[in-house]
């Protein structure tokens, strides 16, 4: 499986679109059109003040970055880009994205990851509530701390939390795993501890690496589905 | 939706640039609330005087009645703000009430003034002079109306108590039974709306004797549903959001100030903010500032 890397910059001059003089659309619209054998590789996005929806849908594989803070829906729909935010990131910041990565050097507000479907998102700081909710393959590793109801009805794909997780970790899970190395407030319904085997803590390792995370794959805890709450039981076959 | 800005000084030689700052704050907010607006805003106060915030149907003569009164009166749109010594409150209250019904009394306080009304808030703001007022905080509001009827008396802030004021972004579910059970605590409503439940409540419970946080501390309890409420006392700024946390809230604190807007971009031109610590408040727990008195 490939996997993409947190970007790096890459070794020719960027393109530069100011915010302050060009409008966002604008800018969507031209990174949106570049064909995937672009020569326009590096893009650098100045004064993005907190805009919502900052370089959406791209489906060449360029590398963009954003130097400041993001509103809403950053980087959304990703497809193959390599995305880095120099501040803050807004609500749902690389929701739906389905290949690339995206990296968040500051903090990431509430639903960072949202139904994301592949691709590798980094926070270097904490996210706040409904990270990963409802994620659907993406990786994600969170530097720092994870508010309440993360990881709700999670499908797929690996969350790896540093710090700690707010309330109901994992809540109506099905087959994401959950790496934490903090503590939980509390686990959600259907959310459990599972044992760290060798494959597990080798996973681990590898998404701690892409991540460029220290950290160590022995302090984490995994938590799975009970599947108590998905599958049908048979015993049950009374109340329908 | 909704928008909230609130500013709080800490740095008083910030405080000629509060309305200009706030103002500024409000329109940026307009896509998240376009149908009407409203601002609080603690300016200049003397001991022993007060002030009511009134407002009238067009064409009112706050000027006539002023005279009457022999006050002094400062106009602003359909709005007028009357000053006058603490004790006579209950006599204006009454001259008021006897003489002209069609005046409503918006709000009342040592130094806070309140004004809202319906339209764009750039509009809104302008209407009122906000951008030229000081004073050592404000908060605002920009509506889009979800539980009661776009007019002036839904807009925001909702003002229960003297120098009290709250703005709201989001909805309540149990509004109308706290509603009843205030108005057998003798507090009065004015309208239908689930906000000034909210506002109610923390008034009713600092009427207790309670203070800014342990009345926010106790809303945790009581009220249910969705709400990030910012709220101002004559010296306090206060901020809470409900568990879940559905609607959004950022806060930026420096030296200078403490700054809450309902997204980021409200935020973006205040001075020093590039070195402010920037944060989400965490749902469920009551954040407060208090400024001392001026000596």
């Amino acid at each position: 499986m490939s996997v993409a890397m947190v970007p790096k910059i890459a070794a020719a001059d960027p393109v530069i679109f100011d915010l302050a003089a060009t409008p966002l659309r604008e800018l969507n619209a031209t990174l949106q059109a570049l064909p995937a054998d672009s020569n326009e590789t590096s893009w650098t996005v100045r004064n993005p003040r907190g805009a919502h929806a900052i370089a959406v849908g791209i489906t060449a594989p360029i590398a963009i970055t954003i130097d400041g803070h993001a509103g809403y829906y950053c980087a959304g729909m990703n497809s193959g880009a390599s995305v880095t935010i120099n501040g803050n990131a807004g609500t749902g910041v690389a929701e739906n994205m389905m290949s690339g990565s995206v990296h968040v050097r500051g903090d990431a507000s509430q639903s960072a990851g949202a139904t994301a479907h592949g691709g590798l998102l980094v926070i270097d700081g904490n996210a706040s509530a409904r990270c990963g909710i409802s994620m659907k393959g993406v990786d994600i590793v969170v530097k720092g701390s994870v508010g309440h109801m993360s990881a709700f009805m999670a499908q797929s794909g690996n969350l790896v939390i540093l710090g700690d997780a707010g309330e109901a970790l994992g809540d109506s899970l099905y087959e994401a795993k959950i790496y934490l190395r903090g503590s939980a407030a509390s686990l959600g319904a259907d959310c459990e501890e599972k044992p760290m085997t060798p494959e597990h803590k080798s996973a681990l390792a590898e998404l701690l690496r892409r991540a460029g995370a220290s950290a160590n794959p022995n302090d984490f805890r995994r938590y799975g589905s009970a599947r108590a709450l998905y599958q049908f039981h048979v015993d049950n076959a009374g109340a329908y | 939706m909704c928008g909230i800005a609130g500013l709080f000084l800490k740095n008083r030689s910030l405080e000629p640039e509060l309305g200009a700052l706030t103002a500024a704050m409000l329109t940026v907010l307009t896509d998240r609330g376009p149908d009407s607006a409203g601002f609080a805003i603690y300016g200049a106060g003397k001991p022993g005087e007060m002030k009511l915030t009134l407002r009238a149907p067009a064409q009112f003569d706050f000027e006539a009645m002023a005279a009457a009164l022999n006050l002094a009166v400062t106009l602003r749109d359909d709005h007028a703000v009357l000053v006058l010594p603490a004790a006579r409150e209950a006599e204006i209250r009454n001259f008021l009430a006897r003489n002209h019904p069609e005046v409503a009394i918006v709000a009342s306080g040592a130094r806070m003034e309140l004004f809202k009304g319906v339209g764009l808030p750039a509009n809104v703001s302008s209407r009122f002079g906000l951008a030229s007022m000081s004073g050592s905080h404000a908060i605002g509001h920009t509506r889009m109306a979800t539980e009661s009827a776009v007019t002036t008396q839904g807009a925001h802030p909702f003002s229960t108590g003297p120098d009290q004021c709250l703005v709201h972004n989001g909805s309540l579910s149990n509004h109308n039974d706290i509603r009843r059970r205030l108005i057998r605590e003798r507090m009065t409503f004015e309208t239908q709306n689930d906000t000034e439940v909210a506002a109610g409540y923390l008034s009713w419970k600092l009427r207790s004797g309670a203070k800014l946080d342990e009345a926010l501390t106790s809303a945790l309890d009581t009220l249910d549903g969705f709400y990030t409420f910012v709220v101002g006392t004559e010296t306090g700024f206060g901020v809470l959001r409900d568990p879940v946390a559905c609607k959004p809230a950022v806060m930026a604190e420096t030296d200078d100030y403490v700054a809450f807007g309902s997204e980021y971009r409200a935020l973006v031109d205040l001075p020093g903010i590039s070195k402010a610590h920037l944060f989400e408040p965490e749902p469920a727990k009551v954040y407060f500032w208090e400024r001392e008195p001026v000596a």
